[in-house]
């Protein structure tokens, strides 16, 4: 079975047992792999309708075809399980260099059933497994829980943990692999924790088959080159990072400020890309195979760790009023070590600040000599990790995101949430068809179920006017297949400002041996998307959850290049519903389903 | 006229980040990126007023000229 490992590794936390399955390999070609496997499990053994903390949940593990393989940054691995934060299937995915490694050991997928009696580590060497005790690893954060299994561990494993955040049931809690690399959204970090499993440490020794080797050894030649040619991927990310984006989107008039309440920062500059190269950067990092090397490995007084990645740059500066890139490059680094899901970390924060900001949170309700005010940067770190912990009545509250705080104080309209999933760091009131998008995501509130900000914005592959209403569902439906599919075969997003649709379905027909075209991707990623769908709808998550945040669909942009706009979800949703071959109202068509096999 | 421009990532090198240039009467984008000596290769975004722009609409005094080279992330 070329590409795919074969196999399956299937986890009983309750009785601490295991058995190794056959992958299906019609299903696993049908699905890819991945997000697109993983949710076909899902959907096949676990009721939408369960409580995400119930044992009866699960949480798949899931690499895809071309993970481990050497095709540019397929690194990555999905973490697919039922969101406890949006009540949706989630699916999160991380770099880094655990989800190769577990390909390594023999093993497309894990499925971690049940619930461990008492905390407890997995570790994985090749066909060796074994449960071991985690109660001294149980409370701590992410770095030292890596430092003492590597200390347990064979030579040069990989390790994936939560962190207190995980282990204390917060809905944003993140799955942390190679210490801060993330699985972040959505809150798997707090399924793994309800399951008592604190890490899992994987070491393998084999490499997956490829087809046809020669072919690939080509075709990874030229997608490199076109990476490197590139001017995001070969020039503006291994220079800047993702923090690159402050100033594009901030001069856009579309970067998010106080809670949305406007979206110009006028100190944007002092949490640029640039300034953080200028003053912070230590070393570029990369994931496993990839040439961009994107990430950042950066240093604020005593603090040194990986990130911070834009979004999050965002989320603890722009969206809290924080202009002090130190303060941001704390809170990154300690969201890590809690094992937090950075962007609703801050969107969580600045919820509270504008909480307060309206009188809902008091100062009554804050802990000794912190602030909720618009930015404070001082307190930003022990807000973060006040959440990881659950200290105190706002830490508490904290954890659960931004939805439900509000809610509690009154205000649930503060929220800047949709599916109860933060927004990330893009304003769609004046980006279109990223609102169409935010709307209709399957993990609520995402960018990278498809970033429309690579043609609204960043003109890639073609620039579009991001104010214009016309063609933006077509284009979020093929930028949401698209994705599904990349997610899905174990590569990072970011190879898509270089690579299309082409050329992915070249490397994977190299791999696998199959003939997929283009349209064969992009129809498993229409695939993949209905699945999610319509587990979403029996989950509960009805159509009239594919909305905004009332702000973002009444109140036009107070100031700046996008002044006077709103997001006009409702133009463009019947035409989305209408090309996904789903009813007026949002349903999947039965012929819909059944064309594309769901 | 004067104008102001603004640079980012890579452009900045030799040139800085915030310019006030006084362009002729009817200069356009294109002046702009010819006197700093930007090839237009290197320009992937180019925003008057933080709106998309061209190299050929002419600008206004005190309009803003915000350049970038490829930039992305997420």
């Amino acid at each position: 079975m070329n590409g795919y490992a074969g196999k399956i590794l299937r986890i009983n936390l309750s009785d601490h047992t295991y058995k190794t399955e056959q992958l299906d390999h019609d299903m696993a070609l049908k699905y890819i792999g991945g997000r697109g496997l993983g949710s076909k499990i899902m959907a096949d053994e676990v009721s939408p309708t369960v409580d995400a903390f119930d044992p009866e949940n699960k949480v798949i593990i899931a690499t895809g075809p071309l993970t481990g393989t050497p095709t540019p940054a397929g690194g990555r691995y999905m973490v697919v399980t039922k969101s406890p934060l949006t009540g949706t299937i989630a699916s999160s995915n991380s770099g880094g260099f655990w989800g190769s490694e577990l390909k390594f050991a023999g093993y497309d997928l894990l499925i971690l059933e049940g619930k461990s009696p008492k905390p407890v580590n997995v570790f994985i060497e090749d066909d060796k497994i074994s449960f071991k005790d985690a109660g001294h690893v149980w409370g701590k954060i992410v770095s030292e829980t890596t430092s003492i299994l590597a200390e347990e561990a064979p030579d040069k494993a990989k390790i994936l943990c939560i962190g207190p955040a995980g282990e204390n049931l917060s809905k944003i809690a993140a799955v942390m692999n190679d210490i801060n690399r993330a699985a972040g959204r959505s809150g798997v970090g707090a399924v793994v924790g309800s399951k008592n499993l604190k890490a899992i440490v994987v070491k393998g020794s084999s490499k997956p088959t490829i087809a046809d080797s020669e072919k690939l050894k080509e075709l990874v030649k030229e997608s490199r080159g076109k990476l490197k040619d590139n001017g995001v991927t070969g020039q503006g990310l291994p220079t800047y990072g993702t923090a690159v984006l402050v100033n594009i989107i901030n001069e856009s008039g579309v970067f998010p400020t106080n809670n949305f309440q406007t979206t110009y920062f006028d100190k944007a500059e002092n949490i640029s890309g640039e300034h953080l190269a200028e003053n912070f950067l230590i070393k570029r990092e990369s994931c496993f195979a990839c040439p961009i090397a994107c990430g950042r490995y950066t240093k604020a007084d005593e603090v040194e760790g990986g990130g911070p990645e834009y979004e999050t740059i965002w989320a603890f500066g722009a969206a809290c009023g924080i202009d002090d890139m130190k303060s941001v490059i704390k809170a990154n680094f300690w969201c890590n070590e809690m094992g937090l899901d950075t962007i609703s970390a801050g969107v969580t924060i600045a919820a509270a600040m504008e909480l307060y900001q309206r009188g809902k949170i008091t100062d009554a309700d804050i802990d000794e000599g912190l602030s909720l005010k618009w930015g404070a940067g001082d307190s930003l770190v022990e807000w973060v990790k006040k959440m990881g912990r659950r200290d105190g009545l706002i830490g508490d509250k904290l954890a659960e995101g931004s939805y439900r705080m509000a809610e509690h104080f009154g205000m649930p309209e503060v929220a800047m949430a949709v599916k109860k999933q933060e927004l990330p760091a893009y304003d769609p009131r004046g980006i279109r068809g990223q609102g169409l998008q935010y709307a209709t995501s399957n993990r609520g509130g995402c960018h990278v179920r498809g970033y429309m900000i690579s043609p609204e914005i960043l003109g890639l592959p073609q620039k579009l006017d991001r104010f214009a209403i016309d063609g933006k569902a077509e284009w979020v439906k093929i930028f949401q297949d698209l994705t599904a599919f990349i997610d899905s075969a174990g590569l990072c997003l970011f190879t898509s400002f270089a690579i299309d649709g082409e050329g992915y379905a070249n490397l994977t027909n190299a791999v696998l041996g199959t003939d997929f075209t283009q349209e064969d991707i992009l129809e498993a990623g229409d695939r993949i998307w209905n699945l999610e769908r319509d587990y979403n709808l029996k989950a509960g998550i009805d159509p009239s959850q594919d909305t905004l945040p009332k702000r973002l669909l009444k109140d036009p942009i107070p100031d700046g290049p996008s002044k006077g706009n709103v997001t006009r979800l409702e133009e463009m949703l019947p035409k989305y519903y209408e090309i996904r071959g789903w009813s007026e109202k949002g349903i999947p068509k039965a012929e819909t389903l059944e064309k594309l096999g769901v | 006229m004067e104008i102001k421009v603004r640079l980012f990532a890579t452009l900045r090198e030799n040139r800085g980040k915030e310019l006030q240039l006084s362009l002729q009467d009817k200069a356009t984008p294109e002046d702009v990126i010819n006197k700093l000596e930007i090839a237009k290769a290197d320009v992937a975004i180019l925003l008057v007023n933080g709106k998309d722009g061209n190299y050929t609409r002419e600008l206004n005094e005190g309009d803003v000229v915000s350049i970038f080279p490829p930039v992305g992330g997420g």
